[in-house]
C-alpha cells in the first residue's frame, strides 16, 4: 500500500490527466492511453511539493449528482438572465450585494462553490471576507436577498459539505 | 435521418446565436458595472455550449467519427469563466467601492479586497 501511495501521490489527478490527454488526442489508441498514463504519473510527482495538503473527498460518488444539478441550473440560469435582459426595464431591476456565511472551510470546496455561484441564476461571487468566513455574492435581481442566500446554502453548500468534509 | 440531424444542428446553432446576442445586448443595456458582468458570464455559457453540441452532433452524424475536443472546451470554459468574472468584480470593488458601501462582513469586518495595508494599496 505504501508503495502504491508513493507511485500515485494524487490518484484523482492521475486519472484526470490521463483522461484529458485522451480527449486532446481525440482518438482512442493504446499508445495515447499509455502516454497519458505516463503524464499522469510524472506530473503529480514533480508538482507534489506545491500541494502539501491535497483535498480528501469523503463521498466522491456525489460529485456526479452535483455536476448534473449544476449543469441543469446553468441552462435555467441562461434563460432566466436572458429573460431579465430582454423584458425588464433596467430601472426595475434590483441588483444587490449578499453576504453568504460559509460552513465550508477547505479552500478547494469554497472555490467550487464560488465557481458554481457565478455560473448559476443571476448570482456572481465577487469576494471573500478577510478571514474567509463569508462569501460576497452579487445578485442581478434580488427582491428577497435572504431567499437567495438560503437557496445557495441549501442547494450547493450542503452538497459540497457532504462531498468534501 | 441525415435531414433530422441537420435540422438538429441548425437548431442548436440558432439557440447559441440567440443567447450570444442577448449576452452582448445585456452588456450594453444594463445599468451598473456589476450587473453588466452578469450578462456575459451566463448567457454566453449556453451560447458557446450550443455551438459545441452542434459541433459534436455534426462530427458523429455527418462525419461518422466521435469528437471529444468539445468536452474539453466546455471543461476549460467552466474553469475560466468564473475566474475572469471574479477578477473584474475585484477590480470594481477595489476602485469603486469603499468598506462603507459594502454589506457588513460579520465578524471578519472587511472583505478581502479592502483588507490591505494603506501603503501597498
Amino acid at each position: 500500500m505504501r508503495l502504491l501511495a508513493r507511485a500515485f501521490p494524487h490518484p484523482y489527478l492521475t486519472v484526470l490527466l490521463t483522461l484529458v490527454w485522451l480527449l486532446l488526442v481525440n482518438r482512442f489508441s493504446v499508445n495515447s492511453l499509455l502516454f497519458g498514463f505516463f503524464l499522469g504519473l510524472v506530473i503529480p510527482r514533480i508538482t507534489s511539493v506545491y500541494w502539501p495538503n491535497r483535498p480528501t473527498l469523503s463521498r466522491p460518488a456525489l460529485i456526479v449528482q452535483y455536476v448534473l444539478i449544476v449543469l441543469w441550473d446553468i441552462v435555467v440560469a441562461n434563460v432566466v438572465v436572458a429573460w431579465l435582459i430582454l423584458f425588464r426595464r433596467t430601472r426595475d431591476l434590483q441588483p444587490r450585494w449578499i453576504a453568504v456565511p460559509l460552513e465550508l472551510r477547505k479552500p478547494e470546496a469554497i472555490t467550487v462553490l464560488a465557481g458554481t455561484i457565478t455560473l448559476t441564476p443571476g448570482t456572481l461571487s465577487a469576494d471573500m471576507s478577510a478571514e474567509g468566513h463569508y462569501l460576497l455574492v452579487h445578485c442581478l435581481h434580488a427582491p428577497d436577498p435572504d431567499a437567495v442566500r438560503d437557496e445557495i446554502k441549501k442547494r450547493y453548500e450542503r452538497r459540497l459539505l457532504e462531498i468534501f468534509e | 435521418m441525415q435531414d433530422v440531424m441537420e435540422y438538429l444542428i441548425a437548431l442548436f446553432l440558432i439557440v447559441s446565436g440567440v443567447f450570444g446576442l442577448v449576452g452582448s445586448f445585456g452588456l450594453l443595456k444594463l445599468g451598473d458595472p456589476m450587473s453588466r458582468l452578469h450578462a456575459p458570464t451566463k448567457a454566453t455559457t449556453l451560447g458557446v455550449g450550443g455551438v459545441l453540441i452542434a459541433s459534436m452532433i455534426h462530427a458523429i452524424a455527418l462525419e461518422g467519427k466521435a469528437s471529444f475536443h468539445e468536452l474539453l472546451i466546455t471543461l476549460f470554459l467552466f474553469l475560466t469563466a468564473p475566474i475572469t468574472a471574479n477578477f473584474i468584480a475585484k477590480v470594481h470593488i477595489h476602485r469603486n467601492e469603499t468598506p462603507q458601501s459594502m454589506p457588513p462582513a460579520g465578524e471578519d469586518r472587511l472583505w478581502a479586497t479592502h483588507d490591505v495595508d494603506k501603503e501597498t494599496a
